[in-house]
Parts: C-alpha cells; sequence; structure tokens
C-alpha cells in the first residue's frame, strides 16, 4: 500500500497492519479443493452443527479468483497434481492453504504409486490438519490457527 | 439355479473348452482359453434358463507370485480376466476367468455385447497390460497418459512415483460411442 511506504512512522503502519490482518482473518473466503472423504466432513464443518461462519469463513467461493482460503480436503493423485498446481496459481495474493486430513497432509493410507504423497510438494501450506478425516472441531482450530498467523502478518509481505 | 447346476450345464456344452474349475467361497468359476470366452459369454446370456444378461465386473489376476494352483501343480499361465455375470431375472451368478499366459496377452472384447465392458477392460488393460482385441479405444483410464509401465502387476514396485506435467486435452476418440 502506498500509504505505508510513504509514512515512516511506526505506530500507524502497525495500525494499518492491525486493522487489514483485522479485515483479513476474520473475513476468509473458503474455496474446497474437495476430491474424497475429507470433503463429506467439511459439508458437516459448514453446516449449523459445526458452523464455520462463526469465524467468519462463511461464504464459500467455488472460483479460485474469488477465494483466499485454499482447503485441499482428500487424496490428492498425480493425475491431480497440475491442477491443484492451475487452481492455486489462480487465486489472487493473499492466500493460505489448509491441508486438510491424512492424505492431503502426508498421502496418508495410501503410499503407492498414484498419489501425491502430501500437497506440499505442489504448493506451499499454512497448516496441516490429521486425522482421517478430521474431527470437525479440529478444522475448526486450525481455521483459528490460521487466523492467528494472520493476525501476526505484515500487509506490505503480500506484495 | 445353484453354482453346482450351472456347472454341470457348463461343462455339458463346453467340456474340452474347461481347462480348470474354481470354487471361491460358494461361487463357482470355469476357466476358459481366450478364444472361448465369446462363446460361453453368448451361451450364458442366451440360453433361457440361464439368461445371465448382466456383467457385473471385469478384474484381472497377476499370478506372478502364486506359480501352483489350489491342488500343488503348477499353473501355466500368469494372469487372468476374471468376468462375473448375473441373471437379473432368475438372481443368479456366475464366474467366467479368462486365462492369459505372459506372452500373448490378447483376449476378445465383450464391449460390443455388453456396453458396460467398455471402461472395464481400459482399467484391466491399464493396471495389467492385457490387450482387448476389437476394443476401439484401449487408453488408460485410471493412471495419467504420460504413466508408462502397468502398476497392478506383481513386479511393478509399489512405490515408483510418476509425476505428470501437464494434464490432457481433451480427446474425442473417432468413434464416440466408444468414449
Amino acid at each position: 500500500m502506498g500509504l505505508e511506504s510513504n509514512v515512516n512512522q511506526p505506530f500507524i503502519t502497525t495500525t494499518m497492519d492491525s486493522v487489514i490482518n483485522w479485515g483479513r482473518q476474520y473475513s476468509m473466503w473458503p474455496l474446497p479443493f474437495g476430491t474424497a472423504c475429507c470433503a463429506i466432513e467439511f459439508m458437516g464443518v459448514v453446516s449449523s452443527r459445526y458452523d464455520i461462519s462463526r469465524f467468519g469463513a462463511e461464504l464459500v467461493r467455488f472460483s479460485p479468483r474469488q477465494a483466499d482460503l485454499m482447503l485441499v480436503m482428500g487424496t490428492i493423485t498425480h493425475k491431480m497434481a497440475p491442477v491443484i498446481q492451475q487452481i492455486y496459481d489462480q487465486m489472487p495474493n493473499p492466500k493460505w492453504v489448509l491441508s486438510m486430513g491424512a492424505c492431503a497432509s502426508s498421502g496418508g493410507f495410501y503410499d503407492n504409486y498414484s498419489v501425491v504423497q502430501g500437497i506440499d510438494e505442489l504448493i506451499p501450506v499454512d497448516v496441516y490438519v490429521a486425522g482421517c478425516p478430521p474431527r470437525p472441531e479440529n478444522v475448526l482450530d486450525a481455521v483459528c490457527k490460521i487466523q492467528q498467523k494472520i493476525s501476526t502478518e505484515k500487509a506490505a509481505a503480500w506484495r | 439355479m445353484d453354482q453346482a447346476s450351472i456347472t454341470e450345464k457348463m461343462e455339458s456344452r463346453f467340456g474340452d473348452a474347461i481347462i480348470a474349475k474354481t470354487d471361491s467361497c460358494g461361487q463357482h468359476a470355469i476357466t476358459v482359453r481366450a478364444g472361448d470366452l465369446l462363446s460361453v459369454a453368448t451361451h450364458l446370456r442366451d440360453d433361457a434358463e440361464l439368461s445371465m444378461n448382466m456383467l457385473v465386473d471385469i478384474a484381472g489376476v497377476d499370478y506372478l507370485e502364486f506359480p501352483l494352483d489350489e491342488n500343488g501343480e503348477g499353473r501355466g499361465w500368469r494372469y487372468e480376466v476374471v468376468y462375473q455375470f448375473m441373471s437379473l431375472g432368475k438372481n443368479h451368478r456366475y464366474r467366467v476367468k479368462v486365462a492369459v499366459d505372459e506372452d500373448d496377452l490378447h483376449v476378445p472384447t465383450l464391449a460390443t455385447n455388453w456396453g458396460v465392458a467398455n471402461w472395464m477392460e481400459r482399467e484391466v488393460y491399464d493396471q495389467f497390460g492385457v490387450i482387448f482385441d476389437g476394443h476401439k479405444n484401449l487408453v488408460r483410464i485410471l493412471n495419467h497418459h504420460e504413466f508408462e509401465g502397468h502398476p497392478l502387476r506383481k513386479d511393478y514396485p509399489i512405490n515408483r512415483r510418476q509425476k505428470l506435467s501437464k494434464p490432457i486435452e481433451h480427446i474425442i476418440p473417432e468413434d464416440p460411442e466408444w468414449a
């Protein structure tokens, strides 16, 4: 942002940072990249019992151009790897990635010829959620962790 | 009809074409050579008592690590393609296995008569390398287009991963009915 680089006074920058981060963390728009069973668990997370909308991440956007949090839910095979790469590249900055479940975090149950052993071979991941599938509370905790991570960021770092 | 009487019927019709008979948890199966598959399958479908009009599944087996059969004798072939048939009207099932040698991996296709066999045979080709003669679109279906080898064979190392560089462009086969 032009204002931050011109004004050299720390209190304005940090206040700007905190306002920008406050906006970003409490209104994350998830992009559900669901391929397998964890996507079904995610359907439970966005439903009324384990409500993800309490944390601001209500507006699920299926277009990467309009989302900022990519939730990779499910097994990613080598056939799918270029697709997930392309979708990640299509997301505008700032963007965060949450790897949900064992298959996305490490290949999980499937140590074989077709499964990518963890999506961090392809894209940078912010938070990994363990579980097969993780409990909805685990996913909500991961979203909270991403929110805490955002609160410590500098807004100019996403240039 | 129970399994034993179906097996008896098949034996009386195809006596010398049947090279082995197996019984797995109550499901009888006859093993034939590739050349007899079409006649066995059409007999199963057209016979009034059997009327097995539904092809349920086609699977492949690699016996590389099991060279002896249940009687302890040498099996003589490496691959088998297993066809499971079912009769919707009479509610009975039967299994037909085709013995495939390593050096002659050709089996006639059932996809001209049973439409569901199209993709099932593509899967057996993809995972085992068995070639189905007469199939007009025998390309990989599960693994990606840059994959080399046939992963469900026992001599393919299970951990060998082959990365894909870019996704395939959408391809329409020459005969769109065989897509």
